[in-house]
């Protein structure tokens, strides 16, 4: 079974215009860093397959060839910022120094979208991705254990000046690969967070947190390798592209 | 209730008056309502064409303004994630405005408009703002400076009052970001500038937290555990163990003028900053207008500032230090100003005398010594009690200098350990040192010793006849016994004259 996963696996390397892996995950109640209530209330989440690989840099080279619209050269400024795919050697080469099955990263939210939408797919939420990356090869949840924050935490904590490495890092107990360690990525309702941008107002101070989606607020201070991706997260607008940030979709069941 | 309130209100409606009857100077004074605090003085808009602020590489700090209109000032900051080495051997990725731990230093002039760049580099992980406590706004300009990794925010702020401020970022989370190293200085000039001095540094202390323990080597994580419970592992000025001393150390001249600015990032610890061995002429507590004159130590709190102005008179290495003693020699705060010139004696001599003052003996474990003593009274003393009575007195008073293995300190104090000048000297000139102290010029296994040492006249005769049998019975000397009753006989000739052994 595993043999033929790595052999799939490399297939889908050797294939990057193929479909993609993605795999079922249950949802159900999850404690989020973002309580759904402002205060304690979990998160409800229901069952939805993930990407158990980040987009590549090959994948999406051939979605560009197919969707020439999402060439840096043609891209509107609106929907991506001056850095999109700037790594890349050329409008639609990866050339020398990138490798195909690192993830792709300088991708904006609206390309990411698109991207996911050529799948039939949609980015994840922030419930689902946060649920999704409490797992670690045993347990669905594994964040109360130290070793799970360090794994995290081990990432942040290095400048990212050396080349990203290749997805295909150890399967969680889902099947998915590469949640933390890797890149950040892109959650559809990342602007709906709402760290503020002063993170040391506690309330009052910023009205957007009491609109709709954004009635979020941090909770869980104390877990704060997941605070520091919302915070990061937050400080995006959708245009935007950086050198560690690219995606993973995901599909509603 | 009410009436109590009535009666209050007619005191007060009689006041004025009981004023006019015949006080009338003071009734001015009385009656007028206080001054409304005043604003701070507006300069007014901007002059000529737009200046961009040189910054200052810790320890250095931009040289002084000298403009006597306002402008606007351009500051591009850049915030860059880095493996810095935080102690011999040991690293840490710090987080800094810069490059560099403390932020580079900004120096604007009171009324300047300044616009803000704040660039976050495109190989950074983390979003990151910045809160200058010199800003009049909410948030000190973090609210409008939150940057994504690869972007850039500009927001620009009037410096409407003079005085030395501490900047941060404020990014969740706040702590962590402050102690990876996030925080500077931003010096807000008074119209008319500060005194000239002859130099001026800037030094900044925080406090770290790492996984592993001081100096443990290897690529050290922060621990966000330690930073709750404020158990820093080290403490620092500048950002590194070692980044202002040696090499990297303060430099002046005797007769010289020196002004620090000195910061406090945290994020958790207040410092009591002190430089070892001078006053300070003035200090500009909390980094403001006022000075205190004559200051010692001063306290700096966390996210706070000051400005310290002295002379340098006596040459020597000056040790800067949080007087929280501990972060200094078991944490790594310390600094060193090192002024060259002359001496200059009559200000301070240099050491004098250097003499073994014991007070009462520590008085460890002195059962040899007991064991000796009786054996002595009743007759049965061997040379064995004797040496290991020795070995504890020899503890208690002689290896304060000669070292507890005999070796002395090469050129301070001579050895005892297969010492030459001890075997070619007779019983009762060896008697004669603790007895009557040794001083001037000798000659040991080839090196030559000039200094004083004190007679130990505290010692009894039985003791120092247990402490040289001990000498002679150890580090391969030549051996024999010194009795009491051969320590009293030389005790009771007159002393030798001081020189010329």
């Amino acid at each position: 079974m595993k043999q033929l996963a790595v052999i799939l696996s490399g297939l889908l390397l050797a294939l990057p215009a193929a479909a993609a892996d993605y795999v079922a995950l249950p949802g159900g109640s999850f404690s989020s860093v973002l309580p759904a209530d402002g205060k304690v209330a979990p998160a409800r989440i229901a069952p939805f397959r993930l990407r158990i690989e980040p987009v590549t840099n090959a994948e999406f080279l051939a979605f560009t060839q197919k969707r020439p619209e999402w060439q840096r050269d043609r891209v509107p400024a609106l929907f991506a910022d001056a850095g999109y795919l700037s790594q890349w050697a050329g409008n639609d080469a990866l050339g020398a120094a990138i490798s195909p099955s690192q993830p792709v990263t300088r991708v904006s939210w609206f390309a990411a979208e698109a991207y996911c939408e050529s799948e039939q797919a949609r980015l994840p939420t922030w419930y689902e991705w946060e649920y999704a990356a409490a797992a670690d090869g045993q347990r669905a949840d594994a964040r109360k254990d130290p070793a799970w924050r360090e794994r995290v935490l081990v990432w942040y904590s290095r400048p990212s000046n050396a080349p990203l490495p290749e997805i295909g890092g150890p399967a969680d107990v889902h099947g998915v690969r590469d949640l933390n360690g890797v890149v950040w990525e892109w959650v559809d309702d990342f602007n709906a967070l709402l760290v503020g941008s002063d993170s040391r107002d506690q309330d009052g101070a910023d009205k957007f947190k009491f609109c709709g989606a954004g009635a979020l607020n941090m909770q869980e201070k104390e877990n704060y390798a997941t605070l520091m991706r919302v915070a990061m997260l937050s400080s995006l607008k959708a245009s935007n592209t950086t050198t560690n940030l690219g995606f993973r979709c995901a599909k509603s069941d | 209730m009410s009436r109590l309130l009535a009666t209050v209100l007619i005191a007060a409606g009689l006041l004025p008056g009981a004023v006019l009857a015949g006080k009338a100077p003071l009734a001015v004074v009385a009656a007028a309502s206080p001054a409304p605090l005043a604003a701070p003085i507006d300069f007014g808009p901007p002059q000529g064409e737009p200046i961009h602020a040189v910054l200052g590489i810790p320890p250095n700090v931009p040289p002084p303004i000298n403009r006597k209109t306002p402008a606007k000032v351009i500051v591009d900051l850049e915030v860059i994630e880095k493996e810095m080495q935080i102690s011999e051997g040991v690293t840490y990725t710090y987080w800094t405005f810069g490059g560099t731990v403390p932020g580079s230093f900004i120096r604007v002039r009171q009324g300047d408009t300044v616009e803000f760049h704040l660039k976050n580099s495109p190989d950074n992980k983390m979003p990151h703002n910045i809160d200058l406590h010199g800003v009049t706004g909410p948030g000190g300009g973090a609210a409008s400076s939150f940057t994504a990794p690869g972007h850039e925010s500009q927001f620009t702020f009037k410096a409407l009052n003079a005085g030395l401020y501490v900047y941060h970022c404020a990014t969740a989370p706040v702590g962590m970001h402050v102690a990876n190293g996030m925080y500077g200085l931003i010096l807000v000039e008074p119209p008319a500038g500060l005194p000239k001095v002859d130099h001026e540094y800037y030094v900044m202390q925080g406090d770290f937290y790492t996984t592993g323990k001081y100096r443990e080597k290897g690529h050290q994580p922060f621990d966000m555990d330690k930073a709750i419970e404020e158990r820093p592992t080290y403490v620092l000025f500048n950002g590194h163990e070692g980044s202002l001393t040696g090499d990297h150390a303060l430099t002046a001249k005797v007769g010289d003028s020196v002004r620090l600015f000195v910061g406090n990032g945290g994020p958790n610890l207040v410092s009591s900053f002190h430089v070892i061995g001078e006053i300070f002429d003035k200090v500009y507590y909390e980094g403001g207008t006022h000075a205190q004159e004559n200051v010692q130590t001063t306290l700096i709190p966390a996210g706070g500032a000051m400005m310290a102005e002295f002379h340098v008179d006596v040459p020597g290495s000056y040790v800067l230090v949080d007087h929280s003693i501990f972060r200094a020699f078991n944490k790594g705060a310390l600094g060193i100003l090192k002024v060259d010139g002359p001496e200059n004696k009559a200000i301070y001599s240099g050491k004098e005398v250097d003499s073994v003052y014991l007070g009462d003996r520590a008085n460890p474990n002195l059962h040899a010594v007991a064991a000796a003593a009786k054996a002595n009274a009743s007759g049965t003393l061997s040379k064995d009690d004797q040496i290991a009575a020795g070995k504890q007195l020899f503890t208690g008073t002689c290896s304060v200098c000669h070292q507890a293995n005999g070796e002395g300190l090469s050129g301070v104090f001579p050895p005892l350990a297969k010492s030459d000048y001890l075997a070619k000297q007779d019983k009762d000139h060896l008697i004669g040192i603790p007895l009557h102290g040794l001083t001037g010029k000798v000659t040991v296994n080839g090196k030559e010793y000039d200094s004083v040492m004190p007679p130990m006249s505290q010692l009894t005769d039985d003791e120092v006849a247990n402490i040289l049998t001990y000498v002679l019975n150890s580090w391969d000397n030549p051996g024999g016994q010194v009795s009491k009753e051969e320590v009293s006989k030389v005790r009771a000739t007159p002393a030798p004259a001081a020189t010329g052994h």
